[in-house]
């Protein structure tokens, strides 16, 4: 890929607020290609309020957003999948009543190219259980397995970025250790991803990079073992630190 | 035996009609969560093509019907309901009302309040003889119609990128807009849809009560709506099927039911909808996304 050397998600300033609660805070970061982001942070600490003001399902207060270099302002929910980035929304939202092929279908509604077939049976070997259960409703799935369901939806668009919103939740031990996995493997094939977890002990073990978030700010950032050695660390994932230490 | 062939014919084909119409106002519940009143203004204004053209050819009254009811729809959608895109369903079901009452007020205030008469499609106004039964075609035509519409529908939702993407939307529509759906494209399309149905049923109501007043869409509407509750509001077969029942019913009813009784058939419907909703609150055949939402 020509660009394959910019940074597809760049982020500066972002503030949330509802009301006169404050959600997230001039944060400021980027995801560069190809790159595995993780944002760390306790329940409430403003990860969700994050991904959704980039995907646009929610509002941003303030600030900047940039994919893959362009600006998100005045985009609407359904164009930010064709800027690049493909969300894998909190709670997975797949399409329960509707058979597993039709909702990875839906993942290329942007394309009108001649390799969606092809791409669907490449999602096929990458998840051999959504193979198995092709025309089964997708209501039907584990939780595991409608995870697997959403990324390789979010694959079908051939998106630059997957953003990931709690993957791991509600999913037994065995089913989060699959899907950190496949994100290991999608990573590899020059697909940057960015996924906000409460979980840490995962995200810690892929993460190129993490960024600690509590009280809607960015407190910590750094590589893996420079954040879980830093002496703010506990501090920071529970809040207590506000001040930040940058990479 | 042969009475009873003829009086389910007759039946069936009516039930075919709420079937139409109940199917047209389920789209648009699917994708805007929007029970669209106003529906049974796309019939009556369609109807009031075919008023305006039957007198120079058939072809161009049904052309002109199809067309009135799709773009008083579009209009409809991008004037009163677009701006109210993601308002409640209470707030979106007022505004239908208000359409509605605008609509017909306005039709009133141009052609005036009373029925006219149209003698459209005279020549299906006959009886044919069918394995020893004397049918009217009409009812015929009108169950073929039927069929052909609620199976083209089922084609476009099933089978084609469009239909996949108004599915998505009536389970999950931010979700659905996440993946690239584009809302403005579907919710147009169930529209677009819902008046062609509208078209078909104005064309098939007309040829049997030769009739046109501003009215006529109003009580088919009410009585397909009450069959998209029976059915299961949110699900389009649901919708499609309890539309069909509540027909067969009232028809069957007035054969049925004792000579005294036969004014008051639309009270024993309602009250059959009143045990089937006690017995099955959802409906039929429940909607799995509007549970959720409950």
């Amino acid at each position: 890929m020509s660009s394959a050397s910019e940074v597809v998600l760049r982020v500066e300033d972002l503030t949330i607020r509802y009301g006169s609660l404050t959600a997230v805070k001039d944060a400021t970061f980027e995801v560069g290609p190809g790159e595995i982001v993780a944002i760390i942070g306790p329940n409430g600490a403003g990860k969700s309020s994050f991904l959704s003001a980039i995907a646009a399902i929610a509002p941003k207060t303030r600030g900047r957003v940039e994919i893959c270099g362009r600006s998100t302002d005045g985009v609407p929910r359904s164009e930010i999948v064709r800027l690049g980035a493909a969300l894998v929304p909190e709670g997975r939202q797949i399409f329960t009543t509707l058979s597993v092929i039709e909702n990875l279908k839906l993942g290329a509604t942007i394309r009108r190219d001649e390799e969606i077939a092809s791409d669907l049976e490449a999602v096929f070997v990458e998840f051999p259980v959504l193979a198995e259960r092709r025309r089964q409703m997708a209501g039907l799935l584990s939780g595991g397995e409608q995870q697997m369901l959403a990324i390789g939806r979010a694959l079908m668009s051939r998106p630059r970025l997957i953003m990931l919103d709690e993957p791991s939740l509600g999913l037994a031990p065995m089913a989060i250790a699959r899907v950190y996995d496949k994100l290991t493997a999608i990573r590899s094939r020059g697909v940057a991803i960015l996924v906000a977890e409460q979980n840490a002990a995962r995200a810690f073990a892929v993460a190129d990079r993490v960024l600690i978030m509590s009280h809607g700010r960015f407190s910590l950032s750094g590589r893996p073992d420079e954040v879980r050695a830093h002496r703010d660390f506990d501090g920071a994932y529970f809040g207590v630190v506000m001040g930040g230490v940058s990479r | 035996m042969r009475e009873a062939a003829q009086v389910l014919v007759d039946a069936v084909s009516v039930g075919g009609l709420y079937a139409l119409t109940a199917l047209g106002i389920g789209m648009i519940f699917g994708v805007m969560r929007l029970v669209n009143f106003a529906h049974a203004d796309l019939i009556t204004f369609a109807g009031y093509a075919i008023l305006m053209f039957f007198a120079q050819s058939t072809m161009l009254a049904i052309v002109a019907a199809v067309i009135a009811a799709i773009v008083l729809a579009l209009i409809t959608e991008r004037t009163a309901f677009r701006p109210l895109r993601g308002a409640n369903p209470e707030t979106l079901l007022v505004s239908s009302f208000a359409v509605s009452f605008f609509l017909e007020k306005t039709l009133i205030m141009v052609v005036g309040g009373r029925p006219k008469g149209v003698d459209f499609l005279p020549g299906l106004a006959r009886q044919v003889d069918v394995a020893g039964v004397r049918l009217q075609l009409l009812h015929l035509v009108t169950i073929a119609i039927s069929l052909a519409l609620l199976a083209g529908t089922t084609w476009i939702l099933r089978a084609t990128r469009l239909g996949l993407e108004m599915r998505a939307a009536a389970e999950n529509f931010r979700m659905a807009e996440a993946l690239g759906v584009r809302a403005n494209r579907v919710i147009a399309a169930a529209f677009a849809i819902s008046g062609l149905l509208a078209a078909a049923v104005a064309c098939m109501i007309v040829a049997q009560t030769g009739l046109v007043q501003p009215r006529m869409g109003l009580q088919l509407v009410v009585i397909a709506f009450v069959g998209t509750v029976i059915g299961g509001l949110g699900s389009l077969p649901g919708a499609a099927i309890g539309g069909f029942l509540v027909g067969v019913a009232s028809i069957l009813l007035q054969a049925l039911l004792p000579e005294a009784l036969r004014p008051f058939r639309e009270a024993f419907v309602f009250v059959a909808v009143a045990l089937v909703l006690i017995v099955r609150p959802l409906g039929l055949f429940p909607s799995r996304s509007l549970r959720q939402r409950i």
